[in-house]
């Protein structure tokens, strides 16, 4: 349930970020609705990655708002735990917690941040596994599984706070081709159970198919947006076409 | 050829050794006694001046300069020069509690501020080598800050600093020594007041060995810990 009856769940107004003399978001606006999912694409350096950070405060922002459910996230005096607790984020590098078993790294913030009991986060943080299908996993510690594996606790590992938005920042990036498919069909299912999503991909083929709305960043603006097949198809912008021709080329070479 | 048998007596003299052992040991187990209580103490105190250093936030920037002024100081004072501070000034202040302490109170305290300056050098080390990442996951969980450092950061940082705080330890434990200048009877002092006694060099012998035999064992583990973790390190790489 939205606690901010009909307006977007994520509001991004006016939001400019520097580091240092260099511009790195440029008075982003984007809009996302409750169980929708945005894929944010464009050249590494465009900004996406921190604006999924900006989004749940691990970059501050210097200029304009954020509000999520409601919330000002830029305002003064937010108690930056609570709202970090209902939004998840994974990252590309996993960042799997390595002296903690897998199951240890799922119940950690559950029990810590949200003082659930032992067993009910050792019960929700087990679920989860299951459904990945990496129970027998849970005692291992994070480098013996593969980054495919890895990826798809972090995921869990977040879900396990359930969240009310997950921010997916590149998650596939570091991974073999061979193992992309199990992160994706992971996220896919998400998707389909209406969790809201802002994704930072260069999956593209992933990106047409959930995505509800598509964003090209370029040079911390968002130069383009629309419907996947509005972006894919008929980009309007010259940067999003030379983009899209670039991307398709790897593609087909690699 | 004289003088070669003398120095050899005066060095290997059997019947010294009998007298030396039960005189230096009973001095030693004063060295115990104060490298235990002292790394215990630093082992604590060290990891909270660390985190002190590490507080983010304009508020806490006196505290953080207090923390880098203790290490600045204690680290840059020779551990000689801290014995005479608190062995001599302290008892000097008249000022009841801390003035009325036996000296191995004052052994114990200098050796634990020293060496809490130099392991906290080591804990803050191991804190920075964490990488950045590791804290954004924990604090995008909504863990707080000092959570974030308890679960995630502290028990990392400490893993790894293991062998180097082991090597301050090393040095902690030859240091006990040094405070026999204050007064302190254990091992050195006691040895020398046999030398001088019996006018030979047994004792000193004695003291030696007692030493190696704790500082050797302690650095053969600490190497087999760096051995073990390079053996892991190369495991993951492949």
């Amino acid at each position: 349930m939205s606690t901010n009856g009909n307006g977007p769940f994520v509001e991004v107004r006016g939001v400019s970020k520097w580091f240092g003399d260099l511009q790195v978001l440029d008075k982003i606006d984007l809009e996302v609705g409750e169980h929708n999912v945005v894929c944010l694409i464009g050249a590494s350096g465009s900004g996406k990655s921190t604006l999924l950070r900006c989004m749940n405060l691990l970059e501050r922002v210097e200029e304009g708002d954020i509000t999520v459910d409601g919330v000002c996230l830029t305002k003064e005096k937010v108690d930056v735990n609570a709202l970090r607790r209902k939004i998840g984020i994974v990252f590309q590098a996993y960042n799997l917690f390595p002296h903690m078993t897998v199951l240890q790294n799922v119940m950690l913030a559950p029990r810590k941040a949200s003082g659930v009991s032992r067993d009910e986060a050792e019960q929700r943080a087990m679920t989860l596994l299951c459904r990945i299908g990496l129970e027998a996993k849970a005692g291992e510690y994070p480098d013996r599984l593969s980054g495919g594996q890895q990826q798809r606790v972090a995921i869990v590992r977040a879900l396990a706070m359930e969240p009310r938005l997950m921010l997916l920042d590149e998650i596939t990036s570091a991974l073999d081709p061979q193992l992309v498919a199990d992160v994706l069909n992971l996220v896919r299912e998400l998707a389909e159970s209406g969790m809201t999503m802002i994704l930072a991909t260069h999956e593209m083929g992933f990106a047409r198919e959930v995505a509800d709305k598509v964003c090209f960043l370029d040079a911390g603006r968002i130069l383009e947006e629309g419907p996947p097949h509005q972006i894919f198809s008929e980009p309007r912008e010259p940067r999003t076409r030379q983009f899209l021709a670039r991307v398709l080329e790897a593609e087909r070479l690699s | 050829m004289h003088a070669l048998h003398q120095t050899i007596h005066a060095f290997f003299n059997p019947h010294s050794y009998t007298l030396a052992i039960p005189d230096v040991w009973a001095g030693f187990q004063v060295n115990l006694k104060m490298m235990v209580i002292a790394e215990a103490l630093v082992l604590v105190l060290a990891l909270a001046i660390a985190l002190v250093r590490g507080l983010p936030g304009p508020t806490a920037k006196p505290l953080r300069a207090l923390a880098i002024a203790y290490t600045d100081f204690f680290r840059g004072t020779p551990i000689i020069v801290v014995s005479f501070l608190i062995g001599f000034g302290l008892p000097g202040l008249q000022l009841g509690f801390v003035s009325n302490r036996s000296v191995l109170t004052y052994g114990v305290i200098t050796l634990t501020l020293v060496y809490t300056a130099y392991v906290t050098e080591v804990y803050r080390a191991g804190i920075e080598s964490v990488h950045a990442s590791q804290r954004a996951a924990a604090r995008s969980l909504g863990l707080s800050y000092a959570q974030s450092m308890r679960y995630v950061v502290i028990p990392q940082a400490v893993r790894r600093v293991i062998p180097p705080l082991l090597n301050d330890f090393i040095g902690l434990q030859k240091d006990t020594a040094i405070v026999s200048v204050i007064g302190v009877s254990e091992a050195a002092l006691t040895a020398q007041q046999f030398s001088n006694r019996n006018g030979d060099f047994p004792s000193y012998v004695v003291a030696a060995v007692f030493f190696i035999l704790i500082t050797i064992p302690l650095a053969r583990f600490t190497d087999h810990l760096v051995q073990e973790r390079e053996r892991k390190e190369r495991a993951q790489a492949f």
